[in-house]
Order: structure tokens, then sequence, then C-alpha cells
């Protein structure tokens, strides 16, 4: 028992409901949210720390040992995803001081926000797949709140696709909840694990297996992503910068764990369709990326395409590809935040969001201009940038498979993503300005500074790859070998 | 509806109001050991509130409860937090509750328990939750 493993969720959840009292003390809820967000990354340091010298943390909730309870497992994965949801969105709450107007942190932004960051903390560290599902309706009702925020024309359509197509996946989760419990009698994810690794992963558990693949397909964004692109570029950039960086990944991670730790028997049906449908979203979503001229639907596009990429790891599923998944996904993270800072800042400078019309930033904002090339050079992963040692062990790891046609999809992605993000620096950056604003540059530059931490740590965790990856191969080790999970689960 | 146009329903929902409420309560106790709880008791509140406000309008409901709901949804999630977080004090797991037997005036040995404390912050918070997005809908012409 680790009471500190429900901190990472308590935090968000008590900040979020002060907040609420707060509403109309635009000072005081600013300070409370950053001291707030500031102690999460302590707090998930922490967990971190202890996770590496102890192993595996566990909570069961209110004292009832699993499977009966809830149980909380903090396992190195999770509390790596935790570390990068509390990074990212303290920097995205400093960039949101100067970045959202003052009527919508009036109308409970910091709250949504928060309450927000405790449903994705807790989709990471809950070890029961009814508790995720609620943890998921957590972060989806105060993402539909955040997203229409501000009540524009634009929004309010994109806001109906983000919520039917939402609502539709919610359900189906319900239900094959229900399904999965009725095949098994359990919920708790170790022990559906030892279950049905007794009882053989059979047809029936494997299509309901399928219905989840299908469900978190849709929160992730792999293959059926066809609402991702409009919803994200709708509410301003801060707002876009959090739904990029962690709701997506949320669902990847459900994705993964579900299909690393319960459903791993059939692999030439599920991590076929899993591999199937990650060429396709690499496919679709690159070509997406490099027609799109919209620099928010652009950005969009290259977070479905990195949800394919990471999908390519699962569908290998060997220790150096699964290795490479974890590292990519805290890279990618990191990176999508920052990418979607900074075209905020862009846009805003520019008075557009097509990059035809836009032309000549690089001359008033030279640090904004170099900071979304490093940006874009680590989502394509040149060297000593975070998107590298992640890249490589994907490919290395589906070479290794013998999956050729998997490895060679995601090195034609790397080069359509590269072509899509120069695309935005060559026609935004260079060239004669457009339109100078020079009053914008006062603002921008305190924005660029909040994004600043972001940028440090992809350069870091490329340049330092080497003291993290102990770290990574940790989370690896659980998720090749689910019997780790399992012990760590029962044995109080 | 104008005011005072239908006189059998306000009168009748003068007293079915306190029915539902007094129901409510039960519920509320109730739930601890059999059916019920916090959650029930909450919408069924919400339930008697808004009879009222079908009866009347929704000036007299904010009459008879002169808060702001969200302010009531807050101090509900606030209690329920706390209750639950109480525990982290005593060396124990999140939301572990402790009970104990009491010899109350009037009501004889009564069994008490944090848990109550946990299903009036869902109570309230039910009921904030509700009426807010009923008179919200409601308010909008």
């Amino acid at each position: 028992m680790n009471n500190w493993v429900v901190a990472p969720l308590l935090i968000p959840l008590f900040t979020a409901v002060i907040l609420i009292f707060l509403h109309n003390k635009l000072k005081l809820q600013r300070w409370i949210s950053l001291i707030s967000s500031m102690l999460n990354v302590c707090v998930a340091i922490y967990l971190m720390v202890q996770v590496r010298t102890t192993g595996i943390q566990t909570l069961n909730m209110s004292g009832w040992a699993p499977p009966y309870g809830i149980v909380l497992v903090a396992d190195m994965f999770a509390v790596l995803l935790v570390l990068a949801a509390s990074i990212v969105s303290a920097c995205c709450l400093l960039y949101s001081f100067r970045g959202i107007d003052e009527e919508r942190e009036r109308h409970y932004f910091y709250t949504l926000v928060h309450f927000m960051l405790a449903g994705v903390n807790g989709s990471f560290l809950t070890g029961d797949l009814f508790n995720l599902f609620v943890c998921f309706e957590l972060m989806l009702m105060s993402s539909y709140a955040l997203i229409v925020l501000g009540g524009t024309k634009r929004q309010f359509r994109e806001t109906l696709h983000y919520i039917l197509i939402n609502v539709l996946s919610s359900t189906l989760f319900v239900a094959s909840v229900a399904y999965l419990y009725g095949a098994t009698g359990t919920l708790n994810l170790a022990h559906l694990s030892m279950r049905i690794a007794e009882s053989g992963q059979t047809g029936p558990i494997t299509v309901v297996s399928a219905l989840l693949l299908v469900v978190f397909s849709v929160k992730a964004g792999l293959f059926l992503f066809f609402w991702l692109p409009g919803s994200y570029g709708a509410p301003p950039a801060a707002i876009s910068a959090l739904f990029g960086a962690l709701l997506t990944k949320v669902g990847m991670y459900a994705l993964i764990r579900t299909f690393t730790l319960i459903f791993y028997h059939e692999v030439q049906v599920t991590h076929m369709l899993i591999g199937t449908m990650a060429v396709a979203t690499i496919i679709l979503g690159g070509f997406g990326a490099v027609s799109q001229t919209n620099v928010n639907r652009i950005l969009g596009y290259n977070v479905i395409a990195s949800i394919g990429f990471i999908s390519l790891a699962l569908a290998v599923s060997n220790h150096d590809a699964l290795q490479g998944a974890v590292f990519y996904l805290v890279h990618d993270m990191i990176v999508k935040a920052l990418l979607f800072l900074l075209a905020g800042i862009l846009v805003a400078e520019t008075g557009t969001e097509r990059v035809n019309r836009m032309g000549g930033v690089l001359s008033h904002s030279p640090l904004l201009g170099w900071m979304f090339l490093i940006a874009s050079l680590a989502v394509v992963g040149i060297p000593p940038l975070s998107g590298f040692p992640g890249k490589l062990l994907i490919i290395q790891g589906s070479i290794e498979d013998g999956q050729y046609i998997l490895a060679a999809a995601g090195v034609i992605l790397t080069l359509m993503l590269l072509y899509s993000l120069i695309k935005i620096f060559i026609l935004g950056f260079w060239g004669k300005a457009r339109r100078p604003r020079e009053a914008h540059w006062k603002q921008s530059r305190k924005l660029l500074l909040s994004s600043a931490p972001l940028m440090m740590l992809i350069i870091f965790m490329g340049v330092f790859a080497e003291p993290v990856m102990p770290y990574v191969q940790r989370a690896a080790d659980i998720l090749t070998d689910p019997s780790i999970y399992i012990q760590a689960v029962f044995k109080e | 509806m104008p005011k005072g146009s239908d006189i059998f329903l306000q009168n009748i929902s003068k007293v079915v109001v306190f029915i539902i409420l007094a129901f409510a309560l039960y519920l509320f106790f109730t739930g601890h050991g059999s059916p019920g709880g916090g959650f029930i008791a909450g919408l069924m509140s919400a339930g008697a509130l808004l009879l009222l406000a079908l009866a009347f309008d929704i000036d007299t409901v904010r009459k008879v409860i002169p808060f702001d709901f969200k302010l009531i949804t807050a101090i509900g999630l606030l209690i329920a937090l706390c209750t639950g977080t109480g525990a982290l004090f005593f060396g124990e797991p999140f939301l572990k509750h402790a009970f104990g037997y009491f010899q109350l005036p009037l009501l004889g040995k009564t069994e008490l328990h944090t848990a109550l404390i946990f299903d009036l912050g869902v109570y309230l918070a039910v009921v904030g939750v509700t009426m807010t997005i009923l008179l919200t809908i409601g308010e909008d012409n």
C-alpha cells in the first residue's frame, strides 16, 4: 500500500474544486493552478524514484484487496506518462495565463483543465477496467466543456462532431466492459490477464478485444480519426496543445496496456488488425499532413500519424519495439504540446491559419522560427533530438521481427511529416513579411518563455537518452512480461 | 406559464414536494446497508425542486434556495474529497472509512460512520449538478 499513488489524481481534483469558489479572482486562480501543477510534477518525480528503487507501487482503494476492490497501480510505464502529462499541463497552464482571454478564464477554464488532468492521470494509474472507463469519462466531460468554451461558431460545429463520436464510443466501451465481465467475471486488469491466460483467449473474448480495440482507436485517433483534425483546431492554442498532447495518448496508453497485459494470446488476429490499422493511419495521416494548408490541421494530422507510428510498435510487440513505443509516447506528448503552442503564437502573429497567406515571421521573431524548426526536427527524429531513439527502436524492433512493411511505412512517414512541417517553416517564416505585427511581439515573447521548458526537455531527452533508457527499459520489461504486473497487484 | 395559473398543480405540489424530500432523506440514511444513498437521494431531491419549478416558476425555486447551485456542487465535491483524504492522515488507504456505535439521545444506540459524510458530499454534488443543468436549460428561451 502506498498512498502516494493516488496523489496525482487528488491534487488536480482538489485544485479544480477550490478554483470553482474563486472563479472571479483571476490572479489567485492562476497562482493556485501554477503551484498545483508544479506540485504534481514533483509528486510524479517522487513516484518515479519510488518505482525505480522498490518496484511497482499499488494502492488498494479503501482497503479492499484486489480483485474485489479498485486498485491503483503505478508501474514505470504509467509513472513516466503521468510525469510527462504533468510537465505538459504545467507548461500549457503557464502559456494560458497570456494566451487565453479573461472571459474564458472566468468561465472555469482552470477548473476544467484540472478536472481533465485528474482524468488523464487516473486513466494512467488505474488497474481496473471499469475505473478506466470512469477516468476516461472524467477526462472527456472536461474536454467537451473545454472545446466549446468561448462559443464561437466553429467551436460549436466541431464540438457536435466531437461529442457525438465520443458518446458513441463510450457506449461501446461500457457494452464491451459488460461483455468482458460476463465472460470472465472480473474487471481487475491483472485478474483479467490471469483468468484469460488460464481459460485461453477463446473466440468470444477475442471479439470483445476487437470491440475494445475500436473504442480505444476512436479515442486515440488510430484509423478512426476523421473527427480529430477539425476538433483539435477549433479551440485556442493552449487547449489544442493539451488535447493534442494528452487525450489521444491516453487512448494509446489504454491500447498498449490492454493488448500487452490481457489480450496477447491471439496475436495473429488482434495484433495483425492493429498492424493493418497502423499502416492505414500512417498513410492517411501522412497524406493528410502533406495536403493541408491550415496550420492547425497539419498539426492535427501529425498527431494522427504519430499515433499510427506508435501502434506499429504495438503490432510488433517485442521488447525493442515496446521500449521504442514508451520512449516515443513520452517524446510525442512533449513535442506535440510544443508544436501546438508555437503554432498558436505563429497564428497570432500573422493573423491567419493558412500557411500560404503567411510569410516573413522569421525577420521579426527569429526565436519563434528556430524553436519551431527544432520542434519539427524532433518530430521527424533527427538524431540529437528526442524523436530519434524512440523511432530507431521501433523500426529496429519491426525489422527484428521480419515486419519489413511496417518498418518501411514508418520510414516513409518520417519523410512525409518532415515535408509537412518544413512547409509551415518555409511558407510561414521565410520570405517577405506580409503583415508586420510589432505590437504582438511583447506578448509572444512571454508565451515563448512558457513553452521553453518543453523545448529544453526534447533536447535533454535526445542528448541524454542514455540515462533515460533504464527507465524506459523497466517500463518495457513489464509490457513484455505480464506476470510482473500481476504479481505486484496480488502481492499483499 | 404565468404565475398562479394552475391552482391544482400548485397546491398539490406544495404537499408532494415535502413527501418527496422526506423520502429522499430516508433513502439517504438507509443507503449504507441497503439500496439508496447520496446519489439517488440527490436525484430525488432535485426532482422535488424541479416539480416546484414546474408548478410555480424558476424564480420561486431560486427564492426557496437562495444559493448558487454551482457552489453547492463545489461544496459537495469538497466534502466528498476531504472525507476520502482524511484516511491518509491515519495511515490508511485512500477512501477507507471509519465507524463506531454511539449512544444518542432519542435514537438510542446508533451506528455512525464517515461514509455518511462522503455520501452527504455526493448528495450535494448531485443536487447541484442536476439543478444547474435544469435551470440552465429552463432559462434558455
